[in-house]
Parts: structure tokens; sequence; C-alpha cells
């Protein structure tokens, strides 16, 4: 019937442009690499882990390496059920993702690859800020704070009402800030306005005089003509966040180590092993080319010889 | 008569009145027009506006290295290949699923099913509500069924099947409605001529649905085209630089790497995301085009 | 004869059984839908009961305080309720006139060139994906609602409504306008003899034999409005503090479970576990208005 062939019609057409744009098949390519790195995770490792294999695939061309981002903690799922190789982690793994790991027999090692330096960030026109000590961060953003204008934090600021930029809610950003300022991971201030998407934050406080926020440092850089930081005084003197005062520590405590978790079987294969060598190798130059921060050059050199020692 | 008289005499349609009273109520008739067409107009607009928009921003770095491309995280390098050919895959396997799924479903409720049985009637409550349900609770199906339960994992073959649950519902009242149009005589002659049920549905009444229906399946493939939040619950990525081989491979789609592109702090990516979007627009266009020319070819 | 006798016979037989599996074979299709629910109602149902074993469903339903998030946490889900209510009451006001507007025209004053062009029109403005609305409700609809409303913030409920409703107009315009076309040409024409006007035949005659259709549509347009997640998660906000300014930054309750899906929340955590009791409620609140919508419709349906 006229219907049944037009459906045939219909049918031909997708799988002949399905095939048309099907990749080559071939596993084996003589000595050169193939094979499968399934990776999944922080949003924020994402730009350090994209950068790591985009060069890896460019001396590696037939691994096949899928880079997820569905949130530390679901990339943490996927790890510990198996399903992926290596999880982005822009924290620890928590307790009840490590007895998950355990009942399901996945041994995993833990890789610090580079700094984000969280930068409390203001409007380029406010020239009254210039630094924050911890304290007075603490006192503007905690639950129960009592600020409401410029001049509650120091009376000789300004008498007008601050806006409170953040993060989303649900971010490890966020979680690590309010840490690190409040001492409890989700404490804040009530009135904030939450965003998603960074880039409408620095939008957000770059037009906006009172505003104050917060986010990482890649962000900031990309951003910095639209806004300003804000030097962080944690006792020893205002730093401002550039590479060497994150690299160092100096600038503190507002800069936060990220991961990686590799379980250890898939180690085994030898396109990981080589991913991982790759990633340790690489991670300080490319994590400072996406705008995150180096860790010092020994740090990277001994997590190199936990993985290859390690059959 | 008394009755008639005092009728014809109250009647506003009076020779006397006639000629006033019609030309007011030509003159609604035709301000209403006027209002109408605004409606329409206002919709014209918007896309235009919308599109010019997007055009601006993303025309300048649209090229064939750009289709051709793989991404990358230099805006000059970044290309759509990936994405391109994941969304072909996706939608035209989204289509074999639910497209059957979908007519068969409403030819069933249309053509067999007794209306007056409670369980019909439950069959069809069921399909409305699920028209309504968010594509991100398919998403969260589609996790638990499709890549957990099932084992396919975040391949294509999970996407599409999350996909086709999530348009089968659109599909199936849409057609649902195309059938109904079509006028009972028409099927009362073919079986007046002896013709079993399926062969006149398939010959007499399915001809006659077919441009209602797809309409309705071109509606529900461009929502399709155009979702993300499922498929960023089932795991399509946000990296992938390579061509899918199999249904079972990894996969990206147009709408997420697009997305992805926008929350990244350069610049520049808000204007690769533009090229993405005209991309997709492209791709919607020609969808609706082959849908329509299919649609002429049977409105006879 | 013995032949003739039974060839018919066979015919018939073999029609009977080709009948009999082909309604098997719909049926089980049909059951696909039935299944679908099952497995939606069962997912969501499972981590529901987890989260109502750690938060009482008093606090869930009735409570306005909603920072799952933050400490101190507090689970009352009317914030984002009344968010979504917001979203579907404004993008109705722009989705439901210009929609219903643009199909009585397409149906009963354009002429056949007019109708060719302007349905594919509207199918490609349904097309748009919703990450590209939400975007143009960002950069476009909030700058010029700013000229209007000065003190409306950066993200609110009216740009994400209004895209929504452009989103969901040709929904309403296209589902309208079948229903409206299928009216049978006599009626009209009858009602022209009589010297009606094209207006009056419009309202009076056309739309009152498509009302259930046209009804049905609207229902539709809502739902998909109460559903849609990215525009609302791109320009509504994540501020889930309870308001009914739709200048505000309000937090959906689709916006909410998309942002807790793609944050770093440890799965498996109480606050992870009310994308799914959020997503529970979303379910049966649609299942609830498409009930109520079902017995408007069958009140008013016309048979002709």
């Amino acid at each position: 019937m006229k219907m049944i062939r037009t459906a045939g019609i219909i049918s031909m057409f997708l799988i002949v442009s399905m095939s048309l744009f099907a990749g080559c098949s071939g596993d084996t390519k003589g000595s050169e690499l193939t094979g499968e790195v399934k990776i999944d995770g922080s949003s924020t490792v994402f730009p350090i882990t994209e950068a790591v294999t985009e060069e890896f695939l460019a001396k590696n061309r037939y691994v096949r390496i899928p880079v997820g981002v569905s949130g530390t903690g679901g990339g943490f799922k996927k790890f510990t059920a198996n399903e992926i190789d290596i999880n982005d982690a822009s924290r620890t793994i928590k307790d009840k993702e490590k007895q998950l790991a355990e009942q399901n027999g996945i041994d995993y090692v833990e890789l610090k690859i580079a700094y984000d330096g969280l930068s409390v960030v203001i409007n380029p026109e406010n020239n009254w800020v210039d630094s924050l000590t911890v304290e007075e961060l603490n006192k503007i953003w905690s639950p129960d704070s009592k600020v409401k204008k410029w001049s509650d934090v120091r009376p000789e600021w300004p008498d007008e009402e601050i806006k409170f930029y953040s993060p989303g809610t649900d971010s490890g950003t966020f979680d690590y800030f309010t840490e690190a300022i409040n001492g409890e991971s989700g404490a804040i201030r009530a009135d904030i306005t939450p965003s998603e998407d960074d880039n409408v934050l620095a939008q957000g406080i770059g037009g906006d005089k009172n505003a104050i926020g917060f986010f990482g440092f890649a962000y900031y850089e990309e951003n910095a003509d639209k806004i300003k930081a804000v030097k962080i005084d944690n006792g020893s003197g205002p730093v401002e966040p550039t590479l060497e005062s994150i690299k160092s520590g100096q600038y503190a405590p507002l800069s936060r180590p990220l991961f990686i978790y590799v379980n250890k079987e898939s180690m085994v294969r030898p396109e990981v092993k080589s991913y991982l060598k790759f990633y340790l190798e690489n991670a300080g130059v490319l994590a400072e080319e996406v705008g995150y921060v180096a860790l010092p050059d020994d740090e990277y050199a001994k997590e190199l010889e936990l993985i290859l020692e390690d059959k | 008569m008394k009755g008639t008289h005092a009728d014809m005499e109250n009647n506003i349609y009076t020779d006397a009145n006639k000629s006033s009273n019609l030309k007011s109520r030509k003159l609604m008739s035709k301000i209403f027009e006027g209002f109408f067409f605004l409606a329409i107009a206002f919709g014209i607009i918007m896309l235009i506006v919308l599109l010019a928009n997007i055009f601006k921003t993303g025309v300048g770095w649209l090229s064939l290295d750009f289709i051709t491309n793989l991404p990358s995280r230099f805006p000059k390098r970044a290309g759509i290949y990936s994405a391109l050919v994941g969304s072909i895959w996706v939608i035209g396997l989204t289509f074999l699923f639910s497209f059957p799924l979908g007519v068969g479903t409403a030819i069933y409720l249309e053509e067999y099913s007794d209306k007056k049985k409670w369980f019909n009637n439950l069959l069809q409550i069921n399909i409305a509500n699920l028209a309504g349900v968010p594509s991100i609770v398919y998403g969260i199906l589609g996790l638990a069924v499709f890549v957990r339960l099932f084992g396919f994992e975040r391949s294509i073959l999970s996407g599409a099947l999350t996909l086709a649950l999530l348009i089968l519902p659109v599909i199936i009242v849409s057609s649902q409605e195309a059938l109904k149009a079509v006028p009972n005589e028409l099927r009362h002659g073919s079986y007046a001529l002896g013709v079993s049920k399926w062969l006149t549905i398939t010959g007499v009444v399915l001809p006659y649905a077919m441009p209602g229906i797809l309409t309705g399946t071109i509606l529900a493939m461009s929502r399709a085209m155009g979702e993300a939040a499922p498929l960023i619950i089932i795991g399509a990525a946000g990296y992938i630089a390579f061509i899918p081989r199999s249904i079972m491979d990894s996969f990206t789609v147009l709408p997420i790497q697009i997305f992805n592109w926008t929350s990244r702090p350069q610049a520049e990516f808000q204007n690769v995301a533009s090229a993405g979007i005209i991309v997709l627009i492209v791709l919607l266009l020609s969808a609706n085009a082959l849908a329509i020319f299919l649609r002429n070819k049977y409105e006879k | 004869m013995n032949k003739a006798k039974r060839g018919p016979d066979k015919h018939i037989m073999r029609m009977h059984f080709q009948e009999k599996l082909v309604k098997l074979i719909l049926q089980a299709f049909s059951a696909v839908s039935i299944l679908v629910t099952i497995g939606i109602v069962a997912t969501l149902l499972w981590e529901t009961l987890g989260f109502l074993r750690e938060v009482s469903i008093f606090e869930f339903l009735f409570t306005t305080v909603w920072t799952p998030t933050l400490e101190p946490r507090h689970f009352g889900v009317i914030p984002i309720v009344v968010g979504t209510m917001m979203i579907a009451v404004l993008s109705s006001i722009v989705s439901i006139p210009v929609g219903l507007g643009s199909a009585i025209y397409l149906s009963e004053f354009a002429p056949a060139k007019v109708r060719k062009v302007v349905k594919p029109i509207l199918e490609v403005l349904a097309g748009i994906p919703s990450i590209v609305y939400g975007f143009f409700a960002l950069n476009f609809i909030t700058p010029f609602l700013k000229g209007i409303f000065p003190q409306i913030e950066v993200f609110n409920a009216l740009s994400a409504a209004i895209a929504v409703g452009i989103m969901t107009m040709p929904m309403v315009a296209s589902l309208s306008e079948d229903a409206m076309r299928a009216v049978p040409k006599a009626l009209r024409e009858g009602a022209y003899a009589l010297g009606a006007t094209k207006l009056e035949v419009a309202l009076n005659v056309v739309l009152p034999a498509a009302i259930s259709n046209v009804i049905s549509s609207f229902v539709l347009a809502v739902s998909r409005a109460i559903g849609e997640t990215m525009i609302v998660a791109i320009a509504a906000g994540s501020s889930s503090i309870l308001t009914f300014n739709p200048l505000n930054s309000i937090q959906t309750m689709t916006g909410y479970m998309v942002n807790i899906s793609m944050g770093d929340i440890q799965h498996g955590s109480v606050e992870y576990k009310t994308v799914f009791a959020v997503g529970l409620l979303l379910f049966l609140m649609t299942l609830l208005m498409n009930i109520l919508a079902r017995h408007i419709v069958s009140k008013y349906r016309e048979e002709y």
C-alpha cells in the first residue's frame, strides 16, 4: 500500500542518513591506542578535563572519551555504580558515597589536580571597598546577618543597600564558600539572588553599583573588565586573587582543591593509564589556561608516581 | 397569525433597520478581524525578532569548519559535528519508536475500543495526563529504566527511548483528533463494500487523517529536537569528540552542546552558541519542510 | 461447487484472524502508555517515600519556607508551587488569546494562500528549542520590561512567563485551528445564507461547535507551561522565597528539579530526594488538572 511504501521510504531515508554520518569502525589501529575512557562529574572541573582530553585526543585519535557534566554528586553515583572510569569532583567523596563504593567493590584513588580561587567580586564603580577581612565577610554573609548597607560593615562606607548575588545553592562553589566563611556548608543569609549561570552573575554584578557576589576564578578572569575582585585579609594582610597567591596558598581561605577520582580496575587498561599519565603531566599548564591554578610541580610528580607504581 | 405578525414587527431585521444594523455588524467583524490578525502578527513578529537576534550574533561564526569540526575549548576551533550527528541519530530513532506506537495507540482508541468501557476511559485520561508531565520527569524515568534497569547506559538508545516516551502522548492525542475528524460515511461505505476493518483503516481512514497526524507528529518531533533537560539527566555528555558508531554509543545533541557553550566564561562562546542555534533551526526547518511535503501529498 | 463453498470461508476466517491479531497488537501498543505511567509513579514514589521518612508530609505541603540546600533546612514546598502557578497563569494570558485569535483568523478570515504560509511559520515557532526562548527572555524581554518597570529583577517570573506564552501559543493556534476547520462547511454556509457576518459565524457557530477541542488545546498549553523547564531555569531565577510579584525572582518546581539534578548535591541525600517528591507532586497536580478539564470538556462537547 501507498502508506507502507512511504513508511518504508522514510525509514530508508533515516537509516541512510544515520549511516552516512556514522563513524568509521575498526578497533585495531596498529600501535595506536584505542578503547574508551568514560568520565563524568563536576561542571567546575569539566573545563580542565576537557582541555586535557582535547590535547590527549590530538595525539591519540582512536580513543573515545565522553566527558559528562552530571555534577559531582551525579558523577559519584555513576562512579560508585561502576558506570564511569573517572569522576571529576569539586569536593571530596562523602561518607555515604564511600560506603556505596565499598559495597560495590569499587577501589579508587583520589588525585588532586588543581586549585580554584573563589573570588569575591564587586562592581568597578565601587571605589570604597578594597579589601575585606574574613570576619567582615562572615558578618556580611552569615544567615543571621544584620548587615543591610555598606555602612553597616564599616561606618565610613556609603549608606546604601547592598545587593547580594551568589552561585546556585546546589553547587560545589556555594558549598565551599559557605563552609569557609560561615563555618557551615549551606549557611547563608536569606536575601541572596542565586544564579546557576555564572556569566549572568557577572553581568548582574557588572550592572549594579551596590552589588557583591562570589564565584570561581575563571569567571572573574574572563570578566575582569566588567567586575572587580576584593582582596581578602585572612589575618596577614589583604591578598588579591592571582595565580601566584592561590598557588602559594596565600589567598586563603578561599582556595579550594579540585579532584579526580579514578577506578583502580579501570587503570589497568592501557588507554586509561596513558590518559591519566597525560592528565597529571599536563594538568598544571592546561588548568591555568582555562582559568584555574596549578598545583606545585612536585605534587603532580608525586601523584604520577602513585599511579605508575600501582599495578 | 397574530404571533407571527408581532414577531415580524419586533424583529430587528426589518427593512428599515437592516442596512444600518448590517453596517455596524460588518464593522464589528472587520474590527475583530483586525484584532485576530494582530494576534497572528504578534506571533510572526516575535519569531522574526527572535531569529534576527540569533542571526546577528551567530552568522559570523557559521562556516563549513564549524559544521565539520568537533567541539573544542577554543571558541574559534569549536565545531558542532558530533552534536549534529548525535541529534540526527537520536531523532531518527525516536521517530522509529514513537510514530508506530503513537499512531497505533490512536487507531486502537478511535477505531477499536469500546468508549463506554471504564478501561478505555482510563487509558484516555492517562494519555492526556502524560502529555503534561514535565520533560525532566521523563528524564528521571529514562535514567531509572533504560539506563539502569535495562542496562543500555547513557547511549543513543536510552536517549531515543526516553524522548519517544516524552512525545508519545502528543502524537497519540493529535492522531486521535485527526481520526475523529474522518467522516463516518467513509468508513461505512467501505464496510458496505465488504472491506475488512483493518483494510478500511489503512486504505480509507488513515489516508484521510494523515495530514492531521503528520501535523501532530511534526510538532512532537520539533519538540524532541529541542529538548535538553531529559537528555541531561540520562547523561548525554558535555564533551563528545567522536561520532557515534552504533546506537549504544555515548552522545550529545545540539541543544545540550549549545547550552554547554552558553555557560562558558569566554564571551565568544555566546556567538558560537548562536551559530549552533542557527544550525539547529535549519535542521528543524528541514524536518518541517519534509513533513509539509508529505502532508501536501496526502491532502489531495 | 465445493471449492466455491470452502473458498470464501477460508478467506473470512483469515480476515477474522487478521482482525483479531491487529486488535491485539494495537492493544499492546496502547498498554505502553499505562506502563509509562506506572514506571513514572513507581520511580517517583519510591524515592518520595524515603524522603517522607525524614520530612513530615505536613511540613512539605503546608509550610512556606523552601530551603533544602541551605542551613537551616526547611522543606515547605509552597513557594515553588506558587512560582509554577505564576508561570502557568501569566503565560496563558499570552498564549490563549493570541493563540485563539490566530486560530480564528486562519480558520475563518484568512485567504488560503495566507494560511499556507502562516501555518508552517507557527510550527517553526513551536519548534524553537526552549533554551533559545530562555535566553531570549533573559537578554531581550527582561531589558525591554526594565524600561517599563525599572524595579524589575534580573531574573523574574514575568519575562519567563511571556516567553513560555509565546512558545505555547502555536500549540493553541494549531490545534484550535484544526478543530475549527473540522466543523462542517454546511453549518457556516447556513449562517452566511441568513446574513451573518464572518465574525458572527466564527463566534456563534464555529467556535461553539469546536469548543471541546479548542478547550483541550488550552489545557495542553497550560500543562506544557507547568512542565516547562529550561526557560524558567534560565530566566525566572532560583530564588525560592515566597512571592506573588511577577517582577521578582522565583523558582518553579521544574526549575528546582533541574538545578538540583545538575548540581553537586550528593545523590541519596534528603536534599536530593526532594527532586522526586517535587516531581511526584507535579505529576499529581497535572493529573488533577487534566481530570478537571476532561470533565468540563465533556459537558460542552457538541456532536455534528
